[in-house]
């Protein structure tokens, strides 16, 4: 089964209308693609259309965050924190505002719109920023357990969410805690770290792996910042190497994070899966995905490289 | 209730500090600070309705400071309405200090967002606004902008903003000072005709004397009768009520050498007795 992450945003937020008095929620003219217009069906007095306008999205957001309100903010990955990164830098990081930065239509799985409205660098400008929490759910199950999540965190927060229909991995029960790492399968002689849709790819590439006898440790990073170390940490002492998985530039998304926390405390070999210095282009998700070399294959041969560097 | 007359004196006595803060820190915005005292004066000693032993009180009437780099002027009138000691006010941009060199919401009792990146506190402001608008509270916002940093389009997005969902508590000021850092801004990046522009975003436009109180008091009291949102272009002095800092880009940001402080203050000394 597969189903959009921005269609589970969407009935997150028709969730917290009822729930919450306080959500107000926010668009830049894409209210229809970012699925926010659900909230602005039931509850048309708390959302804020502020037309093509992101700068100012985030400057409103930090006034009706100061004043009380819990805040969703939402257009597109690209826009969301590329046009407006210096306002949330100050209007929102630095004051600690209630803020939700929730964007949609991250990374190349955008397809034919081509490099322009493919965010590959969002994760990186978002976690440099002091007191940002960064989220990145690997289904629409989970992205609906963390916009709940979110909601109740006091503080500002940015989500990343895809555009396409992807592949359940969760049921609808699904707890999400900021800061939690899920272990998706136990293995001995790799692990692999993915965070968003290319959590299913690790699955997948651990499926290939188990035929050729290697047994891989699969974990969904969903929250990037604060990164779970504990759960590195225990798979790392039990597997010696990692393969990192996502649909961002390798340069400070998932993999320089993992990379951080190796390097410093526990040196272990790592092999980045990401695009690679580069901007996409238009092209059928499935095509893109195979260019840029982030498919289940790509992660299961860098887990035999990873392997290959491990230490005897 | 303070008169125009002590309105004039206290907005005098906020000009001794701005020199002496920024004297004592070595830097800071004195020009700035100086134009726009005779407003933050007239607004916290006389039109805004605040609390200083409850900063966070709801009711309480909300000021941006959107040309954030005259903290000082703001750090004296907070420090003069009793949010703080005065005798605070010599940290200005000392390590460890709550008065940093741009204002910090959090940090700074009565301040109520971080600003100091220009052309971002209309926005603020706006948010703050539209929740009084949808809570049915009775506040006001105020925001003062600096002329220059009208030149960034973030602004132009909040007035549309602001015009477009009637925000009718919403009332900026312009600090007409016609000088940013590199001189004057009609030829830097021309602004005018200014109040023609506001008024084809949708607001309700005031030109006025920044220096004189009556006609800030009148303007206010104008603007919060109106259906639209209100701006008060004020005309003013960079550098005003110290003679050789008059209308001198040099002292948008920089403080007075020994020499100088000494002749500001005695000039100033002069019209706050």
């Amino acid at each position: 089964m597969k189903l959009a992450q921005r269609n589970y945003y969407g009935k997150a937020l028709v969730k917290l209308a009822e729930t919450n008095k306080d959500v107000v929620v926010l668009d830049a003219d894409l209210a229809g693609s970012t699925k926010t217009s659900e909230f602005r069906k039931v509850a048309p007095e708390r959302f804020v259309e502020v037309g093509i306008a992101e700068q100012n999205l985030i400057g409103i957001s930090a006034g009706l965050a100061a004043s009380g309100k819990t805040v969703f903010a939402s257009t597109f990955a690209v826009f969301a924190t590329g046009r407006c990164w210096e306002q949330i830098r100050l209007a929102l990081a630095y004051p600690k505002l209630n803020v939700k930065v929730v964007s949609t239509h991250c990374g190349i799985s955008v397809g034919a719109d081509g490099a322009s409205h493919q965010a590959l660098e969002d994760i990186s400008i978002m976690r440099s920023l002091p007191n940002m929490v960064v989220v990145s759910p690997a289904d629409a199950y989970e992205a609906y357990a963390a916009t709940l999540a979110l909601a109740e965190y006091d503080g500002p927060c940015y989500m990343r969410l895809g555009r396409a229909d992807l592949p359940v991995i969760y049921t609808e029960d699904v707890e999400f805690t900021i800061g939690k790492a899920k272990k998706i399968r136990s293995g001995t002689d790799v692990t692999l770290i993915g965070t968003g849709q290319m959590v299913n790819s690790c699955i997948e590439a651990a499926d290939i792996l188990e035929k050729e006898g290697i047994s891989a440790d699969v974990i969904n990073m969903s929250t990037i910042k604060p990164l779970d170390t504990e759960a590195i940490y225990d798979s790392i002492t039990k597997t010696g190497c990692v393969v990192t998985a996502e649909e961002h530039s390798v340069i400070g998304g998932l993999g320089s994070a993992v990379s951080e926390f190796l390097s410093e405390n526990c040196p272990v070999p790592l092999t980045r899966i990401g695009t690679r210095d580069t901007f996409g282009e238009s092209g059928d998700p499935d095509e893109l995905f195979k260019k840029y070399g982030l498919t289940a294959e790509d992660i299961a041969e860098a887990a035999k490289l990873s392997i290959s560097r491990k230490k005897e | 209730m303070l008169t125009s007359e002590e309105l004039q004196k206290k907005a005098n006595i906020l000009r001794c500090h701005v020199i002496e803060m920024t004297y004592e820190a070595g830097s800071g915005h004195p020009g700035g600070s100086l134009s726009a005292a005779d407003l933050i004066a007239t607004l916290y000693f006389r039109m805004m309705k605040h609390d200083p032993s409850n900063p966070s009180w709801e009711e309480r009437d909300r000021f941006i400071l959107s040309k954030g780099h005259v903290a000082p002027v703001l750090y004296a009138a907070l420090a003069e309405s009793g949010y703080f000691p005065v005798e605070d006010l010599k940290t200005l941009r000392k390590i460890g200090s709550k008065l940093q060199g741009h204002p910090v919401r959090g940090k700074v009792p009565g301040v109520e967002m971080s600003t100091g990146s220009l052309g971002q506190g209309l926005s603020m402001a706006c948010g703050i606004a539209l929740a009084g608008k949808m809570d049915s509270a009775d506040y006001h916002v105020y925001c003062l902008l600096g002329d220059g940093e009208l030149q960034s389009g973030q602004n132009w997005e909040a007035m549309m903003f602001a015009s477009h969902n009637k925000l009718n508590n919403l009332i900026a000021f312009v600090d007409r000072n016609r000088l940013q850092i590199e001189g004057d801004t009609e030829t830097v990046m021309s602004l005018d005709p200014l109040p023609e522009k506001w008024l084809s975003f949708g607001w309700n436009v005031f030109e006025i004397d920044g220096h004189n109180i009556d006609r800030i008091i009148g303007a206010i009291e104008e603007a919060k009768a109106s259906d639209s949102p209100s701006v008060i272009i004020m005309n003013t002095f960079k550098g005003k009520g110290v003679s050789f800092m008059e209308n001198k880009a040099e002292f948008h940001g920089r403080a007075c050498k020994c020499d100088e402080f000494e002749k500001a203050m005695a000039e100033l000394k002069e019209v706050c007795q």
